[in-house]
């Protein structure tokens, strides 16, 4: 029957056209009369622009036209805006600075788009931004927020004194120093977490194109929420109303969360296009992207951890600065205050836990949400915190963990959270046992015989996916819903057509998704077409961020099932004579149980259209809507372990083994999970050894190719051994969790502290260098 | 990239002729370095006289322990090479850890040394085996080839044409990459020829590639990883940048030597 349901290792269905090079991708996209575009960027981190001088540029050969902020504000395109307001801990909101899609007077990072170049072709384009001649008059900047904060320090926007967008809090200040003053045990650290270039393979890339017959825009993207693209520029950015407004996200290739929010260029590029009346393409190279694609993560946080004298945490205290860079990006706000501190508690029962967040402007790329958002920051600030108490109190690590993991569920933490299921002994024991945790000494006085360093670190992670429910973010300053929509399409021949609002970009929907409705409906695979991507042909939706597809999308298009196999078994009664109660579906039929009579399903999908002979009064057709908002996150959690090999001469770590113990609930399709766990922990090793954006201190990016981004690559990794445990997750009909983000979320802890157990010294930062564990071992001896 | 004219030579007579037809004009050869340059507009030759087909500047011969490698010889060639393995073994494992396979199908030996990169492979295996650079005009020996950071005594117009060098007794090549571009972050090439020991360095020299005259004594004396416990590295001449500074990259000196001496056997 070919039927691969729920819990079937399909190979992915798009994989063909992805490995044979059919993928159709923004840049792919080509229309009649299409022209190129080229950005001219800031080479300065902080300017004022004292004139433009667009004449040369506007007379090069090829050029269309050249256009500038100016002529754009006169249009009344809107700034940009970040859709999740946060009040500081005196109440007032945070203070947003304008970001115009294209500089007005002020520039404050390098790569900020200041004019557009429109011409025949992109070589063309390029030549004539060179023409285009500006005056600047540079002013001092500032790259990292220490220096941001500090009095005197250069200013970013009028509208935050001192840089500071928030001061922010969460929790109870004087319970947690109550605590802290009265424990047997305070262990204190300083947490930096690096910050990080997303990289995706495909760049992003828009085509805009403006169809003046019908005063029409169509926006193809790199994006993972067209809809949330399309509501943006229409509500915000005066770009076109939503009906005059399509955008297309076709295939996407990986986001990580950058493709989330929406940039200058789209809108950039579709006001172009009506200004000059062609469509207008924009693809950025490797270096635009990283210069302008939103980064991820870089926090610096004290943290103290309080124990009684039995071993149990008593208080959590973070004092965290986040970095959002120039302007505030999409969800910037929402990163290091929802998605971070609520996670705190970790997989522990903390009485007592109170952060303050401060986020701070700097001359650099906005900052926003990468792979995990938030989530690993707490992590790796607990993990880290967590295996640094084990070790002063001189308990096993895994002994400390146990003392104090969440027993009972549902479980509310201090900030806000409430944990449904879970079950983290399961993981941890599981982890251990694949690690053959109990070996170590024995392999470690191996390694010391060769010269070599071993050691050994887990971490015990948790995570909130599958962001949600509505009211809950809508009340905690979210500008969205974050529910999701699906429509179950089912042809004459009965064949049926998935439309989602998630949106596909390496996730594999097209074959988990249908999944789904194959295992419910019994019908082969290859009869179901997911269609996503395109607001023209997909209902509004919210798209793919925060591994919510699963949990959320899924779960919208079981409730269109339920609806479409409601109606299917009515007509089915109706042709069978039989009750509709007793009709049940299986292997592509509607049967009448305990008996032999069934029609296939393709007749009741053929009956249902040529409404020849349907249930009196209804409706011909068999097509159904459903929006699915949940009841609750969802919290997928496990435990890793890292085991590495260092050469003391070197400072090199080589990683022996990791191990990855998940529970995210019920599982759609292993091989995809496993290959989302592989990814995140690639992503996530790459943060702890590899990658680093550095900025010098006029704010010029010094990593700004492959050069000098250290990316990770298959040789740096080793073979993964994962493992999956399973407490269902009750809070949505399939009980499953997300599994999208983990691998990044949970690994970079569980390596720092590998490495930090075999160097013997605590006092070592992401990226873990060859060059910075060989300074640690010198500086400890 | 700006604007520029192709030519394809088919003789280094032709080439040389081209090249100094056009005053902005460079000599492309596998085109790995100086295509991207381009391509970044950080380069924008006026002419491209491409090297690549012609036969007398490709593959290797030997004659007794006489090695001549043809500049426009990509590295997959060298590296693959059995008769010059047989010889010399460090040079085709120096080779084969050139960038990544796509690199070393097109890259050339002619084409790295010419550019001399402070952080590239060949410069330290020709210094270290002390081999002559010949070109179309004149012979060079290593020694006087490599001049700075990206600097070398070619003239304007001057085209390599092949290296030579007398296979060595013993000879090993230990790298460190660098962890993003995978070039050397420090890389030791160490020799025992008919002329003596030598020991050249590439990735660390603030310079670019250089000798290291404690090494070579020491090794001289003895040849072993451990006569070079006690011989020190300074720092004051090393490169310094995001990924290593100079007291690691004098570390990496030290260990990356004993790490040859040891694969030299
Ligand atoms: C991803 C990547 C990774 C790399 N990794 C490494 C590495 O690990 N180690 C390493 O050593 N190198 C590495 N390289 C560089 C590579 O080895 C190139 O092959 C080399 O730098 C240039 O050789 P080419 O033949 O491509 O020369 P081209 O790029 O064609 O030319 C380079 C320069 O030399 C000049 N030139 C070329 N041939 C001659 C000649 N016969 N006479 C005079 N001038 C000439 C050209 O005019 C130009 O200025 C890497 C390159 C890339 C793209």
């Amino acid at each position: 029957m070919g039927v691969e349901g729920i819990g079937a290792r399909v190979t992915r269905k798009e994989d063909k056209r992805f490995l044979t090079g059919k993928g159709r991708y923004t840049d792919d996209m080509t229309v009649p009369g299409m022209k190129y575009a080229y950005f001219v960027r800031s080479p300065h981190a902080h300017a004022k622009i004292v004139n433009i001088d667009l004449s040369a540029a506007k007379s090069m050969p090829g050029v269309i036209d050249v256009l500038d902020g100016k002529e754009l504000q006169a249009d009344g395109i809107g700034n940009l805006i970040c859709g999740w307001m946060i009040h500081s801990k005196d109440g007032s909101p945070m203070k947003m600075g304008a970001w115009r899609p294209l500089a007005v007077d002020t520039v404050r990072y390098v790569g900020d788009a200041i004019a557009i170049v429109v011409a025949d072709t992109s070589g063309e384009a390029r030549d004539a931004a060179e023409a285009v001649v500006i005056d600047y008059e540079v002013l001092p900047a500032v790259a990292d927020v220490t220096a941001a904060m500090r009095a005197g320090a250069p200013q970013l926007h009028p509208e935050a004194p001192g840089n500071l967008i928030f001061d922010w809090q969460i929790g109870d200040p004087d319970a947690a120093d109550r605590a802290i003053a009265s424990a047997a045990h305070v262990t204190e650290i300083d947490i930096v977490n690096n910050r990080l270039s997303p990289n995706p393979m495909e760049p992003r890339a828009t085509l805009g194109i403006y169809d003046s017959a019908e005063d029409h825009y169509t926006c193809y993207t790199t994006s993972q929420n067209p809809h949330v693209a399309r509501l943006v520029m229409s509500a915000f950015y005066n770009v076109a109303p939503e009906n005059k407004l399509r955008v297309i996200a076709p295939d996407v290739g990986g986001g990580f969360g950058s493709k989330i929010y929406i940039y200058p260029e789209e809108i950039v590029c579709l006001w172009a296009s009506k200004k000059t009346n062609v469509p207008v393409k924009w693809t950025s190279d490797r270096t635009e992207a990283f210069l302008t694609d939103a980064h991820g993560r870089d926090h610096i946080s004290k943290v103290r951890m309080a124990f009684d004298a039995d071993h149990r945490i008593t208080a959590l205290k973070v004092d965290t600065i986040a970095n959002l860079g120039a302007y505030m990006s999409l969800f910037s706000s929402a990163v290091p205050t929802y998605l971070y501190a609520t996670l705190l508690s970790g997989q522990y029962a903390i009485p007592t836990i109170h952060a303050n967040v401060r986020t701070v402007y700097t001359n650099t790329v906005p900052v926003d949400a990468y792979r995990g958002a938030g989530r690993p920051e707490a992590t790796y600030l607990l993990e880290r915190t967590i295996e640094t108490a084990a070790r002063e109190l001189g308990l096993s690590p895994a002994e400390l963990r146990r003392k104090n993991f969440i027993r009972s569920f549902p479980y509310q933490t201090p900030v806000i959270m409430n944990y449904d299921a879970g079950n983290y002994e399961a993981s941890l024991d599981a982890a251990m046992q694949a690690a053959d945790w109990n070996g170590f000494a024995a392999r470690r006085s191996g390694s010391e015989a060769r010269g070599k360093k071993r050691g050994i670190g887990m971490s015990c992670y948790i995570e909130a996916c599958g962001i949600a429910p509505s009211a809950a973010v809508g009340s905690l300053g979210a500008g969205v819903g974050l529910w999701e929509s699906a429509e179950v399409r089912v042809n004459a021949v009965g064949t049926i057509e998935v439309l989602t609002g998630s949106h596909s970009h390496g996730q594999g929907h097209e074959t988990t998704f249908a999944q789904l409705v194959a295992g419910r409906l019994g019908v082969p695979i290859e009869s179901i077409n997911i269609v996503h991507g395109d607001t023209d042909k997909v209902q509004m939706g919210m798209g793919t961020y925060g591994s919510r597809s699963g949990a959320v999308g899924m779960s919208a298009i079981v409730k269109a099932l339920d609806k479409v196999e409601a109606k299917a078994k009515k007509i089915a009664a109706h042709l069978m004579e039989a009750s509709e109660e007793d009709i049940v579906i299986e292997n592509g039929e509607l049967k009448v149980a305990g008996t032999d009579k069934a029609v296939p399903w393709f007749q009741v999908a053929l009956a249902s259209y040529t409404a020849h002979n349907l249930p009196s009064g209804m409706e011909p057709g068999l097509k159904e809507t459903a929006f699915y908002d949940p009841s609750n996150f969802t919290f997928p959690a496990g435990c890793y372990i890292a085991e590495v090999e260092v050469d003391p001469e070197t400072g090199e770590t080589d990683i022996i083994q990791f191990v990855a113990a998940d529970d995210f609930g019920n599982i759609i399709n292993p091989l995809i999970v496993e290959g989302q766990v592989h990814g995140g922990l690639a992503q996530g090793i790459g943060q702890a050894l590899l990658e680093a954006v550095h900025y010098d201190e006029n704010g010029q990016l010094l990593t700004a190719s492959f050069m000098d981004y250290a990316m990770p690559r298959a040789d740096d990794l080793p073979s993964f051994k994962l493992s999956h445990q399973n407490t269902p997750c009750p809070s949505n009909p399939l009980g499953i969790k997300g599994c999208g983000e983990a691998g990044a979320i949970g690994s970079p802890p569980a390596l720092i502290n590998a490495i930090t157990d075999a160097i013997g010294t605590n006092r070592l930062t992401m990226p873990a260098t060859s060059m910075k564990v060989w300074q640690a071992i010198h500086a400890a001896h | 990239m700006y604007a520029t004219s192709y030519h394809r030579a088919s003789s280094v007579e032709e080439a040389v002729q081209l090249r100094s037809a056009h005053e902005e004009g460079k000599y492309l050869s596998g085109g790995m370095t100086l295509i991207s340059t381009m391509k970044q507009r950080l380069a924008a030759p006026s002419d491209l006289v491409d090297l690549r087909h012609i036969p007398a500047l490709r593959g290797i011969s030997i004659e007794g322990r006489r090695v001549k490698i043809g500049a426009a010889t990509p590295h997959a060639d060298v590296a693959a090479s059995r008769e010059l393995r047989a010889l010399c073994p460090a040079i085709c494992d120096l080779a084969s850890h050139i960038g990544d396979p796509h690199v070393r199908q097109m890259g050339t030996i002619g084409g790295s040394i010419a550019n001399n990169d402070p952080a590239a492979d060949y410069p330290a295996g020709l210094l270290g085996l002390g081999a002559t650079i010949v070109t179309d005009r004149r012979s060079i020996s290593a020694d006087d080839f490599f001049v700075g950071l990206f600097e070398t005594a070619l003239e304007e117009e001057e085209m390599v044409t092949a290296v030579t060098f007398e296979a060595p007794e013993k000879a090993g090549y230990a790298k460190f990459n660098n962890p993003a571009s995978r070039f050397a972050m420090t890389g030791v090439f160490v020799a025992k020829t008919v002329s003596g020991v030598r020991v050249a360095v590439t990735g660390a020299g603030s310079d670019g590639v250089f000798r290291h005259p404690g090494f070579e004594q020491a090794l001289t004396s003895s040849w072993s990883a451990d006569a070079l416990a006690n011989v020190s590295v300074d720092p004051s001449s090393l490169l310094s940048d995001l990924h290593a500074n100079a007291e690691y990259r004098a570390n990496l000196v030290k260990v990356m030597a004993k790490r040859a001496v040891a694969a030299a056997g």
